[in-house]
């Protein structure tokens, strides 16, 4: 008996030994994102962009001659598997920063429960205004919605010249919600006009009646504020009705499974992104090059890129640091000026969110062809 | 009215696919007086076997009126077998039992197969195979009639024509029919109640896969929890046309797309499902035993 409790006891003290010494030598990230579920690929290629950035700076020495290990949480696309998983990352991993998420209602539940710890938390592309507002320790990498429902308004009546929009909202959704009221009220300020605003549910499949009753009021345009799966469902239930109105949208279009889905009938449409894969610029040339070698000549989209500069700024942050605590990482993520990233040159304001310009493109098939840009 | 006609197509196709489903809850209750809520992951497995049967033989590139009947034939059987083990291992030993004890098993042979199928297929949508092409057929009074819902609503309706033929004049249905009224009688008169038993969850479980395959075909989009909200719907259109009538699980299902297509386009899309589940409990409140009253009722 006595054999056995010393027995247990010397397990006991090689693992405490063991998980500290480990601890020395590794700076732990937590990432948490949809692996799976309906917006599966946001959390894929963000996941994609972040591995890549740290592998990046662990191959040039790591942070401080530590190596930077991440560690991801699949959330399966759930809220409720969101503050399983964030609880999970901060109690049990003990993870010094957090990374995460795309959407906006996962955002704003993982967002209270790291400030509530004290871990800072950079979300590559929530876009919802109301997500960094939780508390001084989140921060975001991309614009924010209010921006995003003003570059396409401002696209709509200014590069498309257009005067009647509709709008198809997803009822309980922060983004799309978010989307929507700004879209609205910024396209009627510049003399537009809103012919329907009507709305559809989570999980829905069947969206003709409200697409009959835009045919009805003739568009020109039906802004979509939404994800990728329902967009491909709209726009190919919207082409079997013969509406022709022009299909706009916002970066939750941004996967490549949008032409899968929607095929032919979302080709044309226009949504706000924040990069183009037709960009000159090297910092860009670079990226897409190294993600095309890694992954299987895939090319990246949208949110690979956040992913990859929300990686990139917390890990200068953490080289700006003395002791790399969760505390001091915060205190220098404020102080970002001037990253020059892949999706642009960011700035990190006092409401902890980024400043920097949009861009326009227009879907064809695979291809995402640059439109415009449109500055803040 | 141009629209008033294009919603009503609308809520008649979707109405349509309440109905194949309402249908298995309603011959299962009518035979089994239980409600099998294991039924509605028997049409989403439906949807999935004909996606991996479609990439299997390599047809999901084209298109065409064989290619829909081979699909449809291969999940109707593969549905059949799932629904036969389902209730054999799951059912049948509980058949003595209380009620309540197999309610709560098929609610746990759900849950069961949702994750399975996350496990197995994956939990990300996957994109439906072209089983048949979108074509303008004609047009009545400017709107648009597209081969879609014509396929919809000809196969569904065929599929009910099939059903009613097969229960009221074959001897397998006028043996289901008498296990329905009484199971100890039918057994007396020399009726294989099992075997009765099984068939029913047969026809049921093949009108499932059917409506998988149309919900595939017209929306594209399947995913391992998609059979929870269309399961409640079609459960509520079986209690709404009366549970344990076949053509009110018909009428149901229709009245119930109908009206649900309208109340999004006049009123909004967030009355929608309180509408449904508000026709539930006035039904349940004022003619508990659906519109096709108890008198008329004609149990399966």
């Amino acid at each position: 008996m006595r054999i056995l409790k010393f027995l247990n006891l010397l397990i006991l003290s090689i693992t405490f030994v063991v998980s500290c010494t480990k601890k020395e030598d590794v700076i732990l990230v937590g990432e948490y994102g949809s692996l799976t579920g309906d917006d599966a690929t946001f959390g894929i290629s963000t996941n994609k962009g972040i591995k890549m950035a740290f592998d990046e700076i662990n191959a040039k020495g790591g942070i401080k001659g530590k190596k930077i290990k991440l560690i991801t949480e699949d959330n399966q696309g759930k809220n409720e598997e969101t503050a399983k998983v964030v609880n999970r990352l901060i109690t049990q991993d003990k993870v010094v920063a957090l990374l995460g998420e795309v959407a906006s209602a996962r955002s704003l539940i993982a967002g209270p429960i790291a400030q509530k710890n004290g871990i800072p938390m950079v979300s590559p592309s929530s876009t919802n205004p109301d997500v960094t507002e939780k508390g001084d320790f989140i921060f975001r990498v991309c614009f924010i919605d209010p921006f995003q429902g003003f570059v396409m308004a401002k696209f709509a009546s200014q590069n498309l010249n257009v005067k009647k929009a509709a709008i198809l909202r997803k009822t309980g959704d922060a983004y799309s919600e978010g989307l929507a009221n700004v879209f609205s009220t910024e396209f009627k300020k510049m003399g537009g006009e809103i012919v329907a605003d009507l709305s559809y549910q989570n999980k829905d499949i069947d969206f003709k009646g409200q697409l009959t009753e835009f045919k009805a009021k003739k568009p020109e345009v039906i802004f979509i504020p939404s994800y990728y799966g329902d967009v491909g469902m709209i726009a190919q239930q919207a082409r079997q009705l013969d509406v022709k109105s022009t299909l706009l949208g916002g970066d939750g279009w941004d996967s490549p499974k949008l032409h899968e889905i929607g095929k032919e009938a979302i080709n044309g449409s226009y949504f706000s992104n924040h990069y183009t894969t037709e960009s000159t610029d090297p910092v860009v040339v670079e990226f897409i090059k190294k993600f095309k070698e890694r992954y299987n000549n895939e090319t990246p989209d949208g949110l690979a890129a956040l992913g990859y500069d929300a990686a990139k700024i917390l890990a200068e942050a953490m080289e700006r640091t003395k002791d790399v605590s969760s505390i001091q990482i915060r205190d220098e993520l404020a102080k970002t000026k001037d990253f020059v990233g892949v999706t642009g040159k960011i700035t990190i304001n006092e409401k902890r969110n980024a400043v920097k310009s949009a861009v326009v493109v227009q879907v064809e098939n695979e291809k995402r062809k640059y439109v415009t840009s449109v500055a803040p | 009215m141009e629209e008033l006609l294009q919603h009503l197509i609308n809520g008649l196709s979707l109405g349509s696919i309440y109905s194949l489903i309402a249908l298995g809850y309603t011959m299962v209750y009518g035979i089994l007086q239980m409600i099998n809520f294991a039924h509605s992951e028997v049409y989403m497995m439906g949807a999935f076997f004909a996606y991996y049967s479609a990439k299997l033989l390599k047809l999901e590139n084209s298109p065409s009126f064989t290619t829909l009947l081979i699909i449809l034939f291969i999940t109707m059987a593969m549905c059949s077998l799932l629904a036969l083990s389902i209730e054999k291992f799951a059912y049948r030993p509980l058949r003595k039992q209380p009620k309540l004890n197999v309610l709560i098993t098929a609610i746990g042979v759900s849950l069961f197969l949702q994750y399975v199928a996350q496990i197995i297929f994956g939990a990300d949508p996957k994109v439906f195979p072209t089983l048949i092409n979108d074509q303008l057929l004609f047009e009545v009074a400017g709107v648009p009639v597209k081969s879609f819902d014509v396929t919809i609503l000809g196969v569904s309706v065929t599929a009910m024509f099939a059903l009613h033929f097969l229960v009221y004049h074959t001897k397998l249905g006028q043996a289901m029919r008498a296990v329905s009224h009484s199971p100890a009688v039918a057994s007396i008169l020399g009726i294989n109640v099992s075997r009765t038993i099984a068939f029913t969850f047969v026809a049921g479980s093949s009108l499932a896969g059917i409506g998988s395959i149309l919900v595939g075909i017209k929306y594209q989009k399947i995913e391992p929890m998609m059979g929870t909200m269309i399961g409640l719907k079609a459960f509520v259109a079986a209690v709404l046309g009366g549970i344990g009538s076949i053509a009110g699980a018909v009428v149901g299902g229709l009245v119930l797309g109908v009206s649900e297509v309208l109340v999004v386009v006049y009123g909004s899309s967030q009355y929608r499902d309180a509408l449904a589940f508000g026709i539930l409990i006035f039904i349940l409140l004022f003619k508990p035993a659906g519109i096709f009253g108890k008198n008329t009722i004609e149990k399966v």
